[in-house]
């Protein structure tokens, strides 16, 4: 019978060719979603991961909203994968993305229509201290009651998103909005646009600080003490206490990283591709990255493959929306179908299949 | 003699490195209380484990009721009518008492009527029992309870007790003698393990005694005295170190009063541990396991904290410092369980160097980490330890318990320290690596540092201790010159008499 046998060491080949099983199982299972809703999966696979770069029509703009995506995708994740190395499971990114986008706008507007280019900067520090309170709120209480942390930043995603509504249709709406719940728009004044630098591949400002915080992040996880530390704790709590690691503050900083991070990409999507804050702005951005971590490895630079196939997915999900008519929830459950079979596939990492007769 | 209900017959079980049991015999009959009794690692868990169908062994046979009996699983010796309540509960707390024990029964009769049948033998032997309350709700003592009906109500005829006092109050031991008492009266044998020789005494009919595997006495705990059973447990044979040149310097490290709350609900609290440990001395700590000695450890190395002058290095009050800060002043500890506390099971070698050498080693640069000083320090663990693996980038998890042994210690000792501190060094270990460890510990006191053993190996404490003292119940028995010592008064402070043997 197949059996299931430990790696004394885990299988470093696997490791890299795990994530390209995953995608081409995603591909086959995929499709036979696809095809049980009546559309060609041949046609519809070949929209999501073909046509965005090479359709005669579609494919210059499409390309030009690959890093749009990408980049608040990779950035969420790099942080979020911070904390995953150490088992701190920050699931509520999407409500430090909502609060970066909020406090970073709330600063915005606050200096509406103050023109320099040191209101953007501004801004984005508000953001990421908005996504860094808001991720402080679960790391107090599992600091201080012990209370699970995936379960209260999960809730507060929630509660970000109640206190969006409540914003845009209070402090925060446009005054000359016709009663619209939404915001003044941030892309209408220069100096709270995005800059963007190269616009074929949708490369704005935002997307060179996601590449930015990439290198941070590899240089601090493999290089710096703090990253041992974290890593550590991950692998093995005990041996963390022991090596005078303090798990209190393991959880505080990788919490409050990746909130600070999630409220930035929240801001750099708001004065950016958004454009003005409603109750429509928050699209799981914060969810998927969490998708977007695990498919990378929790390495910073597999995150930046992993965003970019993810970016692919969400534009050719949208074509096939256009062209097939497909419904936008099966666009969801092929990325979801990836992880699953990431993880799926992940036990041949540190287990190997071995065929053996049953001793008795 | 009547037909015995159980004979073993020449049981043996060896695990890798370890000879569990060796050739071990011994019989018991009906409604008998019969003591099994050795130190830590003489091979009683795995004799009752054996008994019970956990374990099979490699050789030898039993006979229960005069007919072959090897049972496969636990459940065929409940079948045949063997019990066992485990010193460790498997209890769900979020359940209810009568739930609970549905979950470990072939058949459970309906809920009412199981109810009812609780209600019954609990009150019948004294054990009051509510089977609709949580176990969450219950003290160890109640739990206790739970997992004695549990194994009544299939009507055994041998209960075995795996120290069953240890997590008992006073009143609740007595409690559990008299309903230990009234079973047997009904025919049912018991074999009960404990290293307490009161308990023994008192309670049990006839004994066994293991040591390393083997059964080296049999006596009737009525006529012993604690005395001289603690001289059957530790053996006669045992070497008596002779007069080690020694002569202790300056006072390194001091406890004062030290006490500590243990968090392990099977854990023992240190209370007033106080000692002192020159330079160039080894101070080995006995006892049994389970007595304080993970918290000594913990209190010792920095990871529980307490108030800053019950630890004193050189002097200063240091208690209220964590891990770091107590290496960077020459304070290092090895705890005993190798894989994930002392290392990290799947970080490299390297990593696992830099775990708790990078204070001392200047293993960072301005917090980024010097990865050739790194590999080097694993490196040179692995040549002067002698440590057997392809290479210092493989996982800690690979490596023989006994060459992981090895490279957590060196990595202390090639730390240079003043003071350090180590539990079980050498548990699980084969005897070359053993007698390499204890060389390297007694080497690092001879260059003048201060060794503390935690050990349940009294052959080992005697070949390297200069002083020696006991943890018995979280207190620590007065340091004493360890070759003037006799097996008499190590078996006494054993014994928790620690006062007499204090002022002895």
């Amino acid at each position: 019978m197949l059996r299931l046998e430990p790696r004394l060491q885990p299988s470093r080949p696997m490791r890299l060719i795990t994530p390209v099983l995953a995608v081409l199982l995603t591909m086959l299972f995929g499709g036979l979603l696809f095809a049980a809703l009546g559309v060609d999966p041949v046609e519809a696979i070949k929209l999501i991961f073909w046509d965005p770069f090479f359709h005669p029509t579609y494919g210059a703009y499409s390309m030009s909203q690959l890093l749009v995506k990408a980049g608040p995708l990779i950035l969420i994740a790099v942080g979020l994968s911070i904390g995953f190395r150490a088992g701190v499971w920050n699931i509520g990114a999407e409500g430090q993305f909502i609060m970066g986008a909020i406090s970073g706008g709330a600063v915005g507007l606050a200096l509406y229509p103050a023109a320099g280019i040191w209101v953007l900067p501004l801004m984005t520090v508000a953001a990421a201290l908005g996504g860094f309170l808001w991720a402080m709120i679960p790391a107090l209480l599992k600091i201080k009651f012990n209370a699970n942390e995936i379960l209260v930043s999960l809730m507060l995603v929630y509660v970000a998103e109640n206190f969006l509504a409540a914003m845009v249709t209070g402090p925060l709406q446009n005054p000359q909005g016709f009663g619209f719940p939404e915001s003044r728009s941030f892309t209408g004044v220069d100096s709270t646009t995005l800059p963007m630098l190269y616009q074929p591949l949708g490369m704005h400002a935002g997307v060179v600080v996601a590449f930015i915080v990439v290198i941070a992040a590899y240089v601090m996880m493999e290089r710096h003490l703090l990253g041992f530390q974290i890593k550590l704790t991950g692998e093995s709590p005990r041996a963390a206490k022991f090596a005078g690691v303090k798990p209190a503050v393991i959880v505080a900083i990788t919490l409050g990283i990746s909130g600070a991070l999630a409220g930035m990409a929240g801001l750099f999507e708001l004065t950016g591709p958004a454009g003005k804050l409603t109750t429509n702005f928050p699209v799981g951005y914060g969810f998927t990255a969490i998708i977007v971590a695990f498919l990378g490895r929790l390495n910073p630079f597999g995150i930046v493959l992993a965003g970019i196939l993810m970016a692919l997915t969400y534009i050719g999900g949208e074509l096939t929306q256009l062209t097939l008519g497909m419904p936008a929830a099966a666009i969801s459950v092929f990325q979801g179908m990836m992880l699953f079979f990431l993880l799926a596939v992940d036990v041949f990492v540190n287990y190997r299949l071995v065929w053996k007769k049953e001793v008795k | 003699m009547s037909e015995p209900l159980l004979s073993i017959e020449g049981l043996s079980k060896a695990y890798p490195g370890v000879q569990a049991n060796d050739n071990v015999s011994f019989t018991i009959q009906p409604g008998e209380i019969h003591a099994l009794l050795g130190e830590n690692g003489a091979g009683k868990s795995t004799l009752v484990k054996m008994i019970y169908g956990l374990v099979r062994p490699d050789s030898g046979d039993m006979h229960l009721h005069g007919k072959h009996y090897m049972p496969h699983k636990p459940s065929e010796a409940r079948a045949l009518g063997v019990g066992m309540v485990f010193q460790h509960f498997s209890l769900f707390e979020a359940m209810n008492v009568a739930e609970n024990i549905t979950l470990g029964m072939e058949d459970a009769p309906p809920r009412l009527e199981l109810a009812q049948k609780i209600r019954e033998v609990s009150n019948a032997y004294g054990l009051p029992l509510d089977p609709d309350r949580l176990i969450g709700d219950l003290s160890v003592g109640e739990r206790q309870r739970v997992e004695i009906v549990r194994c009544l109500l299939q009507n055994p005829k041998l209960l075995i007790m795996d120290e069953p006092t240890s997590v008992l109050t006073p009143q609740e031991v007595d409690t559990l003698f008299t309903t230990l008492r009234k079973l047997s009266a009904e025919g049912v044998a018991i074999l009960y393990i404990s290293h307490k020789l009161d308990e023994i005494k008192a309670l049990c009919g006839s004994a066994t005694i293991l040591r390393m595997g083997k059964v080296v006495d049999t006596c009737i705990p009525a006529e012993e005295t604690a005395h001289s059973m603690a001289e059957m447990m530790i053996g006669g044979e045992l070497a008596m170190p002779s007069a080690r040149e020694f002569t202790p310097g300056e006072v390194l490290l001091e406890l004062d009063g030290l006490a500590l709350a243990s968090l392990d609900p099977f854990g023992t609290s240190l209370e007033n541990v106080s000692l002192q440990l020159r330079a160039g001395e080894v101070l080995g700590v006995g006892g049994v396991a389970g007595n304080g000695q993970d918290e000594l450890l913990l209190a010792l190395s920095g990871e529980r904290l307490v108030d800053k002058d019950m630890v004193k290095l050189k002097g200063v009050g240091i208690g209220s410092l964590g891990p770091t800060a107590r290496r960077a002043l020459g304070l290092l500890a090895a705890p005993e369980e190798r894989l994930g506390h002392a290392a990290a099971p799947d970080m490299s070698l390297s990593e696992n160097g830099f775990l708790s050498g990078w204070v001392r080693m200047k293993l960072t640069k301005s917090g980024f980490v010097r990865r050739g000083r790194r590999d080097d320090f694993a490196r040179d663990i692995v040549s002067r330890f002698d440590v057997r693996t392809p290479g210092i980038s493989n996982a800690a998890r690979s490596l023989s318990g006994g060459n992981l042994q090895k490279f957590v210690i060196g990595r202390e000792v090639l730390q240079g320290p003043t003071v350090l501190v180590v539990n079980q060094p050498t548990w699980g270990v084969d005897a070359s690596a053993a007698a390499a460890i204890r060389q390297a510990l007694r080497d690092l006191a001879a260059e003048g540092a201060a060794v503390l053993v935690i050990s349940q190996d009294l052959d080992e404490l005697m070949e390297m201790s200069d002083s020696f003292a006991v943890l018995a119940e979280g207190h620590i028995s007065k340091p004493q010159p360890a070759h003037g010592l006799s097996i008499e008064k190590i078996g006494l402070m054993m014994g928790g008499n620690l006062e007499e043997s204090a002022h002895a």
